[in-house]
């Protein structure tokens, strides 16, 4: 990369793109203060941080549009370590949170279709579709994607990255650094530890050649402990909703995580979250809730339903009803403890290996059964997400077992997390509804 | 009619029922008919007919049930169909159990406690598999009554396996079937097991605690009532009016309103 290069990123990123983003925020923030960008009659304003959230996430994406200029860049899925990657200087992109942003830009139908006219079947995961589509027409909200230099994926979360990660590989003509996590039926095993500590050994190398650089292990050690600050930082924030009335509901967190997926392991996201804290302790105090008047907690099971989050908020609401707690929003924190800065290979092979959906069906119900008496829930609706599989699967007996052995209430809702055509209004409606009459609201 | 204190009207995507209780909550009025496409004006119609019977609306509750409740202005409030067709059987026949619902383009299966409350509820409305409209569909094809289904289906012992659970592919299946000139009724008895076996599917999922209770239009087919005993080894029972569980039901809790404003439970 030229001086010339550098400087066009500086002047481009540090300098007009950061000031415009800046000033977004202080307009974001001046109508969140007069109270007069919010309306809603029946949710409470989102947290006044949202504006600073907002700000991380455009400044990184912002980054990617000019990164060919400055940096090397690595594609990665949602699971992978990415603590090594970002200590040799790559800019980690997550097409997972870029598709999660297509989906709250309600733009996936018209980027999905481009896909599936390529001839690529609508049973795919829709953030694979949307990812594909955007690589075939580059349509996009967020400017462009800058293309890969390395991929990176991990088996932790779902086979289809293998497939999906391949496709891109022969696209970019760029190495793929493939870990295979063994799944987690019961125990995990030494030799299972070892044999993902072995691959990220010898990604190691692969990963150095392309950057360019060696790797700092000092660096990797802060990273993987400013990473390791940050989950604890997430995990306290969703325990806070063990509050009544719940100060944040599970669709805050939804559009508060992006940090914690795509911008782990940086200063900035630990400073985030603090003053987030801060911010849900003071609601806390003044007693401020979601939904005023709130009668009825519940949990939610996978992934959002990115496009549909206001009207599910709004609908429950009405009803003195907030989702409180996710197992997806827990998952990006309940591994905090099994990080170890000191450590960050074996470190990084422990959370990679025990992901939720690594882990067998009977230990997410467990997972479920937990945090439905630690944050005093009334119900769970669990979101049989088309395009997940791996989270989905087991749902129906996890269900049947919440109701039968735990008297809990559970309904089953068939969505997708981002293809809007697999969402039926009038049913999901109707669901809620005898849902909502079942709990007794 | 004097009698009636309160209404329940169950816009369904078929039907549309209404239903006028007494002060003891018993049936004392009803209209069905055909669901017309516009249904704010056939609801309409059939409020200018309960004034002809009652006089005034003017001190009677309404409770909207059905797909269309939305649409019914004039109600005073609005209930799901699980929880009404739940409330109207439990009325009934005064005990819990599982209730299974068929209707002309959905069904449903839902647990009820002894206490009449709803325990659990699935439902499938986003394919005809399982529904009247499968049978429906294929009726027309053979050229047979729909109210003369079941008596065929049952006249015979032979039935044909009708692999193809999607409505479509299922009339399909049964162009082909009458090709190769299998009797109709065998074809008959072979799209009402098929039907079944996705409700018994539906049934599993919330488990059966017997009895096992019957409504929606469709169950007025005496093969399906047959078939699910033959499917399930449990003896069904039917209410007198299954097709009026739901508006029964609204009814029910449109006079709870008018005795004591209670809430839906």
């Amino acid at each position: 990369m030229s001086v010339a290069d550098t400087l066009r990123y500086h002047w481009n990123v540090n300098l007009l793109g950061r000031a415009a983003l800046r000033w977004r925020r202080w307009q974001t923030e001046l109508l969140a203060k007069t109270g007069s960008g919010w309306r809603s009659e029946i949710l409470t304003p989102p947290l006044r941080i949202s504006a600073w959230t907002k700000e991380l996430v455009g400044r990184h994406y912002l980054q990617g549009n000019f990164a060919h200029l400055h940096d090397k860049v690595a594609w990665v899925t949602s699971g992978a370590p990415i603590e090594f990657l970002r200590a040799l200087d790559f800019y980690v992109l997550y097409p997972e949170n870029h598709g999660a942003i297509c989906g709250a830009a309600r733009v996936v139908v018209e980027i999905a279709s481009e896909a599936e006219n390529a001839g690529y079947s609508r049973d795919i995961c829709s953030y694979a579709r949307t990812d594909l589509g955007t690589l075939i027409s580059g349509k996009t909200p967020v400017g462009k994607l800058p293309k890969p230099d390395l991929l990176l994926a991990c088996t932790n979360i779902c086979q289809t990255v293998l497939h999906w990660y391949r496709v891109l590989a022969h696209h970019f003509e760029v190495p793929l650094i493939l870990i295979d996590t063994p799944f987690i039926y019961t125990q995990v095993s030494d030799h299972a530890l070892t044999f993902v500590k072995q691959q990220l050994e010898e990604a190691i190398p692969m990963a150095e050649k392309v950057a360019g650089k060696s790797l700092d292990q000092r660096k990797l050690k802060q990273i993987t402990r400013l990473s390791q600050m940050a989950t604890y930082l997430w995990l306290e924030l969703l325990e806070r909703c063990k509050h009544r009335p719940t100060p944040i509901s599970v669709f805050d967190q939804f559009t508060q995580m992006a940090p914690i997926v795509e911008m782990r392991g940086d200063a900035v996201t630990v400073d985030l979250y603090s003053a987030m804290l801060k911010e849900v302790n003071d609601r806390i105090a003044q007693g401020i809730g979601v939904v005023p008047n709130e009668k009825k907690r519940l949990l939610w099971d996978n992934l959002p339903i990115w496009y549909r989050m206001r009207y599910l908020a709004e609908f429950l609401g009405r009803h003195g009803i907030v989702i409180t707690a996710s197992t997806y929003t827990n998952a990006w924190g309940e591994l905090a403890d099994l990080i170890n800065p000191e450590q960050p290979l074996v470190s990084a092979s422990r959370t990679l290996i025990h992901t939720l959906l690594n882990r067998g069906a009977g230990d997410k119900l467990a997972t479920m059964r937990r945090m439905i008496d630690e944050y005093n829930l009334d119900g769970v609706i669990l979101h049989s997400d088309r395009s997940c599989k791996p989270y989905s699967i087991g749902q129906i007996d996890q269900r049947d077992r919440l109701i039968r052995e735990y008297g809990v209430p559970a309904l089953l809702l068939e969505a997708d997390h981002n293809d809007p055509r697999s969402f039926s209004e009038e049913q999901v409606a109707n669901r809620l509804d005898a849902f909502i009459e079942m709990l007794g609201v | 009619m004097s009698g009636i204190k309160a209404l329940g009207i169950d816009v369904g995507s078929t039907t549309v029922k209404i239903v006028g209780v007494d002060t003891e909550g018993k049936m004392c009025w009803h209209i069905l008919e055909q669901a017309e496409p516009r249904v704010e004006d056939q609801v309409e119609r059939f409020l200018d007919h309960t004034r002809q019977v009652v006089g005034t609306l003017d001190r009677i509750p309404l409770v909207a049930t059905g797909y269309g409740r939305g649409l019914v202005e004039q109600a005073t409030r609005s209930v799901t169909e699980i929880t009404c067709h739940a409330k109207g059987v439990y009325r009934e026949f005064g005990h819990g159990g599982t209730l299974v619902d068929i209707g002309g383009q959905d069904s449903k299966v839902i647990g009820i406690s002894p206490e009449g409350k709803v325990l659990d509820f699935v439902m499938n409305d986003k394919c005809a598999a399982g529904t009247g409209r499968f049978l429906e569909n294929t009726a027309s094809r053979l050229k047979v009554p729909l109210d003369r289904m079941g008596d065929e289906a049952l006249s015979v012992v032979e039935e044909v396996p009708i692999s193809s659970t999607c409505t479509v592919f299922a009339e399909s299946e049964v162009i082909s079937l009458i090709a190769h000139g299998v009797p109709v009724a065998s074809i008959l008895r072979g799209l009402h097991r098929s039907l079944i076996k996705r409700t018994v599917a539906m049934i599993r999922t919330v488990g059966i605690v017997p009895p096992l209770m019957l409504s929606g239009g469709v169950v007025l087919n005496p093969a399906i009532c047959r078939l699910l005993e033959e499917e399930t080894g449990e003896k069904v029972v039917l209410p007198r009016y299954p097709q009026l569980m739901g508006a029964h039901g609204a009814a029910l809790f449109a006079l709870e309103i008018l005795n004591d404003g209670s809430q839906v439970s």
